[in-house]
């Protein structure tokens, strides 16, 4: 079962062309990300699947709908966390999800889902005095009240310390427990490493890669790099397997104290891939 | 949840958000009331109908002051807040539709617009002595002020359409609000001082047929004769307002949107 699935996307602002014909397929359950720099066109590509945003071109279908023209039943099963609202200033937290439950047919008891993500000493605080950090929790527990089917978190971890995004990986690996999928976009390699069964890489409004993080951009089979120091000057050799080359330096009783052999990071990976399309 | 259900909800969390905001409660509700004591006690006009005075006059024109207020400004400027602080992007990501989110708007405006008509007949009647009209009198008044009432929020939201900023929005939106009441008989009483092809694009438009309903409610019969032709005219009032409410509803149609234009 598909939860997402795109053909051939286009969209152009004033004739200057930001997604140029993406495929994308996303599985029930699955999390998906998205990466890419700013301008490569993710947040774009995901307001067209939520339904704010009308495409010029191509196929889509979001739980079995064009988000282009589904009703008010399909966004019940949609749970969209957005980037930079600033709504509801005067409402308590406790106000403001209540309200939102209030809009769905089977939603998360309001309590419940201010203590998931975290926010239950500020729940009748007023909104305006969050912050920043708490008011992306509030965004998030806004976006899965309606426990949605699917949810879009759009750059959610923005402007969160370290140890706040950590809580918010837990939350996201629960609702992916649950079943529920997720479309991530970020621009933290980690977080989509840490959370993405598999990611897509944009550049430049394309798909450049995609596939699962170890995999990702032929990085399993980048081969490898291995250092060492050889009388006291530094040597580097780039080699499809470590193996053969480790055994031959064992053979030749070279001192092997500082050894090093070191994959491509996801980064590494990454900045090749979007520094090519630039 | 049906439509209606919905929009009560998000007209409770309308009011809740108006009476938390200390500034836009003051401003709304305080200005009309402010320029009624001045300009009731600035000007001492008299007439030939005895017993009333320029103050009974400001008191029941600027009633159409006070709607245009809370149900023009407060539409105008709430929906284009609505749409900078994605209050409309988030409840578009909801099952809510755009009916529920407007009728919200509309519970909050005339919830607003009826305490604003309390606070201006209460100024007339306690501080300037204006005497309260019959039962029959007020059945107009409910008609005069629903129409009104939803013609200028429809207005209202028509014209956030071409609002580009919310904090430019109430100085957008307060410039129909100051010259129509100029020249629709609202400052300037009787509007035979002005010349006559004013007077002729004042009836285009609601202010004029708002302050006269008012006046007809408020005033004694005799005080028809200041009125641009004579009479109260309540038929052409039903029927510009009435027009004017189509229009707006039209106009809303075409250009309500959920979100920006495309940048």
């Amino acid at each position: 079962m598909t939860a997402i699935e795109v053909r051939g996307l286009r969209k152009a602002y004033k004739g200057h062309e930001v997604v140029r014909g993406i495929d994308l397929e996303v599985a029930r359950g699955e999390v998906f990300a998205l990466l890419g720099p700013n301008g490569a066109g993710k947040t774009t590509t995901t307001e067209i699947l939520e339904g704010h945003r009308r495409r010029d071109g191509g196929e889509v279908s979001v739980l079995g709908a064009d988000p282009g023209t589904a009703g008010s039943e399909w966004r019940a099963r949609l749970g969209i966390v957005l980037q930079d609202a600033d709504d509801a200033a005067d409402l308590t937290v406790i106000e403001m999800v209540r309200h939102l439950a209030g809009f769905y047919p089977d939603p998360r008891p309001p309590a419940e889902v201010i203590e998931l993500v975290g926010l239950t000493p500020k729940a009748k605080s007023r909104i305006r005095t969050l912050s920043g950090g708490q008011r992306r929790r509030l965004d998030v527990a806004l976006g899965i009240v309606g426990r949605p089917e699917l949810l879009f978190l759009d750059e959610p971890t923005t402007g969160f310390d370290p140890e706040a995004r950590r809580l918010f990986w837990d939350l996201i690996r629960e609702l992916a427990a649950e079943g529920t999928t997720i479309l991530l976009t970020t621009h933290y390699l980690e977080e989509a490493e840490a959370l993405a069964d598999r990611l897509a890489v944009l550049a430049a409004g394309q798909i450049v890669a995609q596939g699962t993080p170890a995999a990702l951009g032929g990085r399993a089979s980048a081969g490898a790099k291995v250092s060492w120091r050889e009388d006291g000057v530094l040597r580097t050799e780039q080699v499809p397997d470590p193996t053969p080359l480790i055994r031959k330096l064992v053979a030749a009783d070279t001192d092997l104290s500082t050894l090093t052999v070191t994959r491509p990071t996801l980064e590494d990976t990454y900045l090749s891939l979007i520094g090519a399309h630039r | 949840m049906s439509t209606l259900t919905l929009g009560v909800s998000r007209g409770h969390v309308e009011l809740l958000q108006f009476f938390r905001d200390r500034t836009a409660m003051v401003f709304t509700f305080a200005f009309p009331g402010m320029l009624l004591l001045l300009f009731g006690t600035i000007f001492q006009d008299s007439y030939d109908e005895p017993g009333v005075s320029a103050s009974h006059v400001f008191s029941a024109s600027m009633i159409a002051y006070g709607i245009l207020t809370t149900a023009f400004v407060t539409m105008g400027a709430g929906l284009a807040m609505d749409r900078e602080d994605g209050t409309l992007k988030r409840l578009h990501g909801t099952p809510v539709s755009a009916t529920s989110y407007v009728l919200g708007k509309l519970f909050l405006v005339l919830a607003l617009s009826v305490a604003e008509a309390v606070v201006l007949i209460a100024i007339g009647a306690f501080v300037f002595g204006m005497s309260l009209p019959d039962a029959s009198h007020w059945l107009t008044f409910l008609w005069v002020f629903l129409l009104s009432v939803i013609a200028c929020s429809l207005l209202g939201m028509a014209v956030s359409a071409i609002v580009k900023h919310a904090r430019t929005a109430g100085a957008i939106l307060n410039v129909p609000v100051v010259a129509l009441q100029f020249i629709s008989g609202v400052f300037i009483y009787p509007v035979t001082q002005l010349p006559s092809w004013l007077i002729n694009v004042a009836a285009i438009f609601p202010v004029k047929w708002m302050a006269q309903g008012f006046r007809h409610v408020f005033l004694p019969d005799g005080m028809r004769v200041n009125e641009a032709a004579g009479q109260w005219e309540l038929g052409r009032v039903a029927l510009v307002l009435g027009a004017w409410c189509v229009i707006g509803l039209v106009l809303c149609l075409m250009t309500f949107r959920w979100s920006r234009p495309d940048r």
